[in-house]
């Protein structure tokens, strides 16, 4: 990857991640996993994927669906940032007067598919991937899914499937960020060995630094990693990316920040030291 | 004609179609290898099978599933709910042996409460065939139609042939005003024979197949209450939220009351048994319904 090109991604990354933590006050947001899976989700739109706004009914494009829903304020930080969406209307999140709210919503365009509930919309992209297999399209059906969300039976029944159908045009992103809702994943249910899980169930997975976009190139461009199976990239990722104040911490899953907060978590994220944060956690959906 | 022959003219005249199952194969069972792609079997994975459904409706295709019933609308339900009825994508989904058809599998099979549950879902509509004739001749139109349709599967022999269908319009057979005998699905060959029954010892009968019970027939079942004595409900569901339950939502919408007496089960499963004996057992024979209707009648004009 150029210098020019690396440099310009990680300026969108910092640009993403101020949207993100601005849309954690007035109500709050997801904010740890939004931080986690931003960098991948940038890299996909700016770098990987063949949508553009324009082409959406073109059925040649490729797909992208969120299925980890509560991280939306990274796709939408995302779409702005590729001029998808107006900047001004991330200030509608949680307004009645939008469609900006805790999970995606398909009246914003872009938007493949609404999610929220876990589990769900593998499936639905293997839906699109077999119709896409059939009529021998060459393009690319990609899921961003969380570790949490492998608790779902209904993830491991559509991987059997999406295996038994040879489905090699589905790229599977786990958001390793190695915490649901309110634990270590591996505290509560262990998903470890996770790639063996995977290729158990007849899928290829690799794994990468989900913070490290020249990894993400090298990886991403070698899918399908093998010939009739379905892919997967297991992305290590760190819950809230970017603020040490909050990384890694099981009580920074959905936060509502107040103004002075939000404003030094944005001097945190360009580099000053870690902010004094006097919110309460507010560890419930 | 039969089903298989429908779907298998639908899928060569319209690529769109596709026809998925969860390894419930009884409905399409010699035409899966002449489908080729058209035709999906997902394994015993009911929740997949909507998910994929909804993803193969996002590209343009008209996905028509099929599980059985209890497994389709109830293992998969939040799938339903979410991945086709929020999105209103244009899914059929079929479930089979609804009801009493289910006879001897126990009540892990028995789905009774499946029109509830699927006509509780915004934008999913409700079909229930009489039997095989009344399953053809509707089916073309709710294919045709884009609306999400959950159909109670029904293959049994009919004892007539049905009228042409509409969208919403039930069938109605004569202009009886002692009793209106409103029924969906299986149960109206029963309800057919006891309005015979009922002929026969001089009560006027008007027999209403509602067909879909979403979108119901508001005006039919309207015009029935305002012009008959008695007004019966039948059918193989809970008394919750089924035939019942939609009756008493048109009567209060309109500011009326009614005469009514239900056949449903009430509250309990069941007993598994051969479907004849299912029948006799619950007290679902025309015999019984007739007995009953005009024991009710005599009890209403004492």
């Amino acid at each position: 990857m150029l210098k020019s090109k690396l440099e310009e991604l990680q300026k969108s990354a910092l640009n993403v991640r101020e949207r993100i933590i601005r849309m954690s006050g007035n109500g709050g947001c997801f904010i740890g996993a939004s931080l986690s899976c931003a960098d991948i989700i940038l890299f996909l739109y700016k770098e990987y994927l063949n949508i553009s706004l324009n082409k959406l009914t073109d059925p040649k494009r490729d797909y992208f669906f969120l299925s980890k829903g509560h991280d939306v304020p990274a796709m939408y930080g995302t779409f702005v940032e590729i001029g998808w969406l107006e900047e001004y209307r991330l200030n509608n999140h949680l307004k009645t007067n939008d469609y900006i709210y805790w999970h995606p919503n398909r009246n914003i365009p872009g938007v493949e598919f609404h999610s929220g509930s876990l589990g769900h919309n593998l499936s639905v992209a293997m839906g699109v991937a077999y119709d896409c297999k059939i009529k021998k399209q060459k393009n690319k059906i990609v899921i961003m899914v969380g570790d949490g969300e492998l608790n779902e039976g209904s993830m491991w029944e559509a991987m059997l499937v999406a295996s038994a159908y040879k489905l090699d045009n589905l790229l599977i992103v786990v958001d390793r960020n190695k915490f649901q809702a309110n634990m270590k994943t591996e505290d509560l249910i262990p998903i470890n060995p996770l790639q063996k899980k995977f290729e158990a169930f007849g899928l290829k997975a690799k794994s990468i630094n989900g913070h490290n976009f020249q990894e993400m190139e090298k990886v991403f461009s070698k899918f399908p990693f093998t010939k009739e199976k379905p892919s997967v990239v297991i992305a290590e990722t760190i819950r809230g990316k970017g603020l040490p104040s909050i990384e890694k911490r099981a009580d920074r899953w959905f936060v509502n920040f107040k103004e002075d907060e939000i404003e030094m978590l944005i001097k945190e994220l360009h580099g000053s030291r870690k902010t004094k944060l006097k919110s309460e956690t507010i560890v419930a959906r | 004609m039969t089903y298989e022959d429908l779907i298998f003219d639908l899928i060569k005249k319209d690529d769109r179609f596709i026809i998925m199952t969860s390894e419930n194969r009884s409905a399409m069972r010699n035409i899966t290898s002449k489908i080729k792609n058209n035709f999906i079997d997902v394994g015993i994975a009911e929740q997949t099978l909507i998910g994929m459904s909804a993803g193969l409706a996002l590209r343009g295709r008209i996905p028509i599933v099929h599980a059985l019933a209890t497994f389709l609308t109830m293992r998969a339900f939040e799938f339903i709910r979410t991945d086709i009825g929020i999105a209103n994508l244009s899914v059929k989904i079929v479930g089979a042996v609804p009801g009493f058809l289910s006879d001897a599998n126990g009540p892990t099979h028995q789905a009774i409460e499946d029109v509830s549950i699927m006509r509780g879902i915004p934008n999913v509509n409700v079909f229930c065939p009489a039997d095989e004739d009344d399953m053809l001749q509707c089916l073309p139109a709710i294919f045709a139609d884009i609306s999400p349709f959950y159909i109670r599967y029904n293959n049994t022999k009919p004892l007539i042939e049905h009228s042409n269908y509409e969208i919403g319009k039930a069938e109605v057979f004569g202009e009886g005003r002692d009793v209106a005998i409103l029924v969906y699905g299986f149960l109206f060959s029963e309800a057919f024979k006891a309005k015979k029954i009922l002929e026969s010892k001089g009560i006027t009968v008007r027999l209403i197949n509602i067909r879909t019970p979403k979108p119901v027939d508001e005006t039919a079942v309207l015009k029935a209450i305002n012009e008959c004595k008695l007004v019966v409900t039948l059918e193989d569901h809970f008394i919750t939220g089924g035939l019942f339950s939609i009756l008493a939502e048109i009567l209060l919408r309109n500011k009326k009351t009614a005469n009514v007496l239900p056949f449903a089960l009430m509250n309990k499963w069941f007993k598994p048994a051969l479907l004849n004996d299912v029948l006799e057992y619950e007290g679902f024979t025309a015999e019984k319904i007739s007995l009953a209707i005009s024991n009710r009648l005599i009890a209403d004009s004492q």
